[in-house]
């Protein structure tokens, strides 16, 4: 196996320090990533994750522009323009081009109702009113309640559980048995009952989902605010002395920061699934607000004859309950290093 | 172990006690009466009212009257139907929602953890696709939109199933599809990460290592490893379904707890809604105590602590 | 090299893995023989290639790997080129492995009689009464008392030294030609840790099974080893009798690896060791991959890749330091001094027939 070839002459010199430079050993090829970047970079290589980032961010400026820039009123009664089906300008697809099936007849609903020039994307409520405008205007409404309630259920889920995992022994105990207390009576049922005392509205709505839904996010936090409480620089912060509230804050919150942030993203869909389940009921948002609960109620009334009525908020209710579950899903792949390839 | 199930068992009963006296309490601070809804009355009717349902005593004795009723199973009287104790209205009701829940709970955990299994098998393929498309879209599409697509196709337009009320079990049919989609889902989902789990861990690659074929590898020691903590989310799974099956059961109207329990609501009928709260606390805890002792026999690990406790 | 005797043949193997910054070249061009009763030490840092090398032996490299050229010949055929249902009448038949980390490779739902019994189930078609009492049979020769009444247990009630146990158990159930032990010792405590390495002496010589064992722990090999070959970067830089490359070591590497283990002689001072981290192996460097850290580095180093410098019959070594044009590099004096000892045994060798057993017993008192 010895060398044949004719080497240059000068191969066996000692190499030199520019060599040696040149070399560099703690050149990496590949490039070095944050954690965040890391998460970032995974989380947009989930094509899921990614395209439900932006179903989300095109709903949330729809849904809260729509404050602003409207096609038209929700709230605008037509009586005359009343059940007209959607219809989409330029799309002839039966279904999106203002037509119904009436009496085993296909007609233009549109230039029935004398409102050929007009068009509803979506069509129209039984009161005429725009369903497209009533499903932005539910979806913001729907919006803000789960993003209300999520925010107040965080607060309390996080410091409970920090609070909880932090203390320990006896304090842990009693804390981590109210909360099995409460998670032995359904979610729903404590809800309701709080909606009933503090009487059907949105704030109690957001009141009822913030004081129900926080128990998740405080036993994932207490878990691991247990484990983190063990590590090595959570003891050096104790050892030299800082001041419980401060560790709580420097150190063990952005620790915390993936579990918090994964778990919001699955605590915003359950809470608008729950008020979509109460506004259904008839216990949750009233007339004249609407949220996407109160058009599938509507919608559902006249689903027989009208079925675009019920589809178009069931479409956008699923959508958006959808994008966050696979959001959800990809930021916790994206924060798990374990499935990192 | 046997000193185990009575420290459970005595947990349960004080979790009920705290969540009777909690629900109780609750109703007291609610505005409204058995009178709410009726037309005016002389004072002495009020009075005979009140009489009936317990209503002139002081509250703490109301509560212990209550209490002490509510452990022979009595509840008080119902406002909507005046003459009809809660419990009889439960009892008579809960069968089909027993039915249905039962029926959801089973065939949707089977199915899912079959779709889950397959998912993690061929993971990256096509089936893994399938499974998380069908586990996330039962996870993102409530039950009640979907019971109302499933009465309208299935039912209206296909004839296929009654759309409506109660008989023999082809009624069940489309109210447990609506709330096994759920269980379906979620089961689907965990089996499935759970699988990924055991798939890429040690003893996985020592059973290969062993020269266990990829089906042996999966029977003898994957799904066994993956299924045990699929016990863990039966009770979340319940709940799932006592929640769901308020609006579903509305839906179809099917004479179960849930729809009551929505009349109750719209109706301020306290006592039927208390007892009705009792009585999904109970059921929830019944759940939550028999996974726990079912955990206990299939996991060695757990098996152990409990002997040393 | 006498084929005869070889029993695995590892020839230019070469194994990539894909990564979304492209391919990470763990294996390059990686040759070994493993003959018949041997243990064969394949020693080298975390990343070095080691593990990857067995695992492509077993085939059970994970999903990404890419084995782009070479042969692995056992008896005559090449592994590389077998089905996957051929693979799995080898697995834990010819060749068995034993893991890392005893603590998570037993199956915490399985009772372990039962995962001893199952090579045996597998392989050899048993019913299950017959395995399990085979498989306490084994379970006595791996040293786990009371074995009658510990075979219904679960692996949690075992320490890690008897899980260990109960894994070579599970790993010479089948009595392998080969088996692979892939730092069978890193997890366990350090007495256990020579337990467990007697206990596999013990029976290598009961059941004559060749063994590659892995390790990134010099000292351990001392004692376990006949031949040893020192991994970098993917490739084996040097190899030959465990003498050889503990006395007479050519490949700076090697005597960066020796220089940093602590010894009797070693004093009070610093332990040296090897500056730098081993290169990035998505984009290796051209020429020698340790020159970076190499401080005998030679230009030549950073052009070309050394070949293979034969030292002795059955020493070789790949650095340009043994070309005859090279300088003449005095090496660190702990190595000049294991080198001076090596003379002195070359020289007893004529008196004495076996001159590694001084050697051992001070190598063993580390």
């Amino acid at each position: 196996m010895a060398d044949t070839v004719k080497l240059p002459e000068d191969s066996f010199k000692p190499i030199t320090s520019d060599d040696r430079a040149a070399l560099d050993s703690e050149k990496i090829a590949a490039p070095s990533l944050t954690f965040a970047q890391d998460a970032w970079r995974r989380l947009k290589k989930n094509k899921g994750a990614w395209v439900s980032l932006i179903v989300l961010v095109v709903i949330f400026i729809m849904a809260f522009g729509s404050i602003f820039v409207s096609p038209h009123d929700p709230n605008a009664v037509h009586p005359a323009y009343a059940n007209l089906p959607s219809k989409i300008p330029g799309v002839s697809i039966n279904g999106f081009n203002g037509t119904l099936v009436q009496a085993g007849e296909r007609i233009d609903a549109y230039k029935a109702a004398g409102a050929s020039g007009a068009h509803y994307i979506m069509g129209t409520d039984y009161l005429g009113r725009d369903l497209f405008s009533r499903v932005l205007y539910g979806t913001r409404i729907s919006l803000i309640i789960a993003l209300v309630a999520t925010l107040f259920d965080l607060t309390i889920g996080v410091t409970y559980g920090m609070f909880s995992g932090w203390k320990g022994g006896r304090i842990d105990t009693i804390m981590q048995r109210i909360i099995e207390i409460i998670l032995s009576i359904p979610n729903l049922v404590v809800i309701v009952l709080l909606i009933l005392i503090l009487k059907p509205g949105m704030t109690s709505i957001i009141i009822a989902i913030a004081l129900t839904s926080w128990v998740n996010m405080a036993r994932l936090v207490r878990a691991q605010t247990l484990e983190l409480k063990e590590q090595e620089f959570i003891l050096a912060a104790r050892t030299l002395g800082e001041r419980p509230i401060k560790i709580a804050f420097k150190h063990l919150l952005p620790n915390l920061s993936s579990v918090i942030i994964i778990n919001t993203m699955f605590t915003i869909p359950n809470a608008i699934f729950f008020e979509a389940t109460l506004s259904y009921i008839g216990i949750g948002i009233s007339s004249p607000q609407a949220s996407l609960g109160t058009l599938l109620n509507d919608g559902q009334k006249n689903f027989q004859f009208l079925p675009y009525q019920m589809w178009w908020p069931a479409l956008i209710l699923s959508i958006i309950m959808l994008a966050f579950n696979l959001l959800g899903d990809g930021l916790r792949d994206a924060f798990d290093p374990r499935t990192k390839e | 172990m046997a000193k185990y199930l009575a420290k459970r068992i005595f947990y349960l009963i004080l979790t009920l006690f705290i969540v009777i006296t909690v629900t109780f309490f609750l109703m007291k601070l609610l505005p409204g009466t058995p009178l709410t809804n009726q037309a005016k009355l002389s004072k002495s009717q009020i009075h005979l009212i009140y009489e009936q349902y317990g209503l002139n005593k002081p509250v703490w004795q109301q509560y212990l009257l209550y209490l002490a009723g509510a452990v022979k199973g009595d509840f008080g009287t119902s406002f909507q139907f005046s003459d009809q104790p809660v419990s009889y209205l439960i009892s008579s009701r809960i069968e089909p929602s027993l039915q249905i829940g039962l029926q959801a709970m089973i065939i949707g955990v089977i199915l899912g953890v079959i779709i889950g299994a397959f998912g993690a098998m061929k993971q990256n393929t096509w089936v893994d696709t399938t499974t998380t498309v069908v586990s996330i879209l039962g996870i993102s599409i409530p039950s009640f939109v979907l019971a109302v697509l499933l009465q309208y196709y299935l039912g209206l337009k296909a004839g296929w199933f009654p759309i409506a009320e109660w008989g023999g079990f082809i009624y069940t049919v489309l109210p447990t599809l609506a709330l096994g989609a759920q269980p379906l889902a979620e089961s689907a989902r965990f089996v499935r990460t759970e699988m990924v789990d055991v798939l890429s861990s040690d003893y996985i690659e020592l059973a290969k290592a062993k020269g266990l074929s990829k089906t042996g590898v999966i029977y003898h020691h994957a799904l066994r490893n993956s299924l045990i903590p699929l016990i863990t989310i039966v009770g979340p799974l319940a709940v799932n379904i006592m929640t769901g099956s308020m609006v579903v059961e509305n839906i179809f109207s099917i004479p179960g707890i849930g729809e009551q329990f929505v009349k109750s609501v719209l109706t301020n009928d306290y006592p039927t809604i208390m007892g009705l709260t009792i009585v999904y606390s109970f059921m929830l805890c019944v759940v939550l105590l028999i996974t726990d002792i079912l955990y206990g026999i299939v996991d060695p690990r757990i098996r152990l602590t409990g002997k040393a406790n | 090299m006498d084929n005869e005797k070889d029993i695995l043949e590892v020839r230019n193997l070469q194994v990539n893995f894909k990564t979304y910054a492209g391919d990470v070249k763990a294996i390059r061009n990686v040759s070994f023989d493993l003959r018949k009763g041997e243990t064969l030490a394949i020693v080298g840092e975390s990343g070095s290639g080691k593990s990857v090398t067995t695992r492509t032996i077993m085939g059970l490299n994970a999903r990404n790997a890419d084995i782009t050229s070479g042969t692995i010949m056992y008896k005559g055929e090449d592994l590389l080129k077998k089905s996957e249902k051929e693979m799995e009448g080898i697995r834990g038949q010819d060749i068995a492995e034993i893991f890392q980390d005893p603590m998570t490779s037993l199956d915490p739902t399985m009772k372990i009689g039962r995962q001893i019994a199952e090579p045996l189930m597998v392989h050899k078609g048993m019913k299950k009464e017959k395995a399990l009492a085979q498989a306490l049979e084994m379970m006595k020769l791996v040293g786990i008392t009371d074995a009658e009444n510990r075979i219904n247990d679960y692996p949690h009630q075992f320490s890690g030294g008897m899980r260990q146990r109960i894994v070579i158990a599970i790993a010479l159930i089948n009595y392998p030609e080969i088996l692979i032990a892939d730092e069978p010792t890193t997890a366990l405590d350090v007495t256990i840790q020579a337990q467990i390495l007697n206990l596999m002496k013990e029976l290598q010589d009961k059941i004559s099974t060749s063994i590659i064992f892995i390790t990134h722990d010099l000292g351990v090999v001392a004692g376990m080893a006949d031949r040893v070959a020192v991994m970098y970067a993917g490739k084996i830089v040097e190899y030959g009798t465990v003498d050889e490359i503990f006395y007479n070591p050519k490949h700076p590497y090697t005597w960066g690896l020796l220089s940093s283990m602590p010894t009797l002689d070693t004093g009070g001072d610093e332990l040296p060791s090897i500056p730098g981290t081993p290169p990035d192996l998505l984009d290796p460097p051209t020429g020698d991959a340790f020159a970076a850290r190499n401080a005998y580095a030679l230009k030549i180093d950073t052009e070309q890749e050394p070949p293979f410098f034969k030292v002795s019959d059955t020493h070789y070594a790949a650095t340009w330091l043994l070309h005859p044009d090279a300088p003449k590099v005095t090496p660190p004096d702990q190595i000049v001094a294991r080198q001076k000892k090596y003379a002195e045994m070359q020289k007893d060798l004529v008196k004495q027939q076996r001159p590694s057993i001084p050697v051992e017993e001070e190598e063993e008192q580390q």
